[in-house]
């Protein structure tokens, strides 16, 4: 079993919030990581969010949850949210659920900080 | 096979994996192990958010293989649905405020053959569905 500690890192680029999300999403794991990444935003200095999926397996419904809470979140302080290293399993859940209409793919969480923080300077 | 949880949600990853290891007698693709994972959880997590909510309960998950389908039943016994139709519009959720996304069951429905709701207010609800494996890959069309 995994410590919750290591459910998940992150690091902050510039003024960009990169979660590294390393389990299952399901509605267990969300109520962690939605407190955990709301923590980090609410300390300041964050505009934007993108959420690395490189080590998810398996998520539900309860991941839109937390993307879209997210996306709020950080669309009223004038950010973006974003999600890279989509895998298959993920993907079809994201497909389905039409979160690609407000929310940007990448390939790598560098390509995703990169393209917001470029988008964040021209607003 | 007949599996019984409390309503906590560490059970939820539980519940999943283990229907996921009972199925795969019938040699399924990644894909459609998914499909029946995502649907097995969306289904326990709603008897756990919506059907007992802060009471305690139990859950009863039930699989049985016929041929080269799953049947999957998951019943519990809490507060039941009032308006299934509304419950099962997609987006439609009666708990915005803990970001539940409203795809519950428009996920059980994307990802399984058959979906059959019954519910009595007061008294709970039984989801069943079945999924037959190895069949024709079907796309699964944006909602």
């Amino acid at each position: 079993m995994q410590k919750n500690s290591k459910m998940v890192h992150y690091e902050v680029i510039q003024n960009c919030l990169v979660i590294y999300i390393s389990n299952d999403l399901d509605h267990h794991t969300v109520t962690l990581l939605r407190d955990y990444s709301d923590r980090l935003i609410e300390a300041g200095n964050i505009r934007h969010i993108v959420f690395d999926f490189t080590d998810v397996d398996f998520m539900d419904s309860s991941g839109i949850g937390l993307i879209m809470g997210r996306y709020k979140k950080v669309m009223f302080l004038g950010g973006k949210a974003a999600v890279s290293h989509v895998g298959e399993m993920v993907n079809r859940i994201f497909g389905l659920s039409g979160l690609y209409k407000i929310i940007e793919k990448y390939d790598t969480a560098k390509d995703a900080v990169e393209a917001l923080t470029k988008g964040g300077k021209a607003v | 096979m007949k599996l019984i949880i409390n309503n906590i949600s560490e059970n939820e990853s539980f519940a999943r994996t283990v229907v996921a290891a009972y199925m795969t007698r019938l040699d399924p693709t990644f894909e459609e192990l998914a499909d029946v994972k995502t649907a097995v959880s969306e289904a326990v997590t709603n008897s756990i958010i919506h059907g007992y909510g802060k009471e305690k309960g139990k859950i009863e998950i039930h699989c049985t293989i016929k041929g080269k389908t799953i049947h999957i039943s998951v019943q519990d016994w809490g507060i039941g649905i009032e308006d299934i139709d509304k419950a099962m519009e997609p987006l439609y959720t009666t708990k915005p405020e803990w970001e539940r996304s409203g795809m519950g069951f428009a996920f059980m429905d994307a990802f399984m053959d058959h979906l059959k709701v019954t519910s009595k207010v007061g008294e709970g609800t039984l989801v069943e569905m079945d999924k037959e494996i190895g069949k024709e890959q079907e796309s699964v069309e944006p909602l």
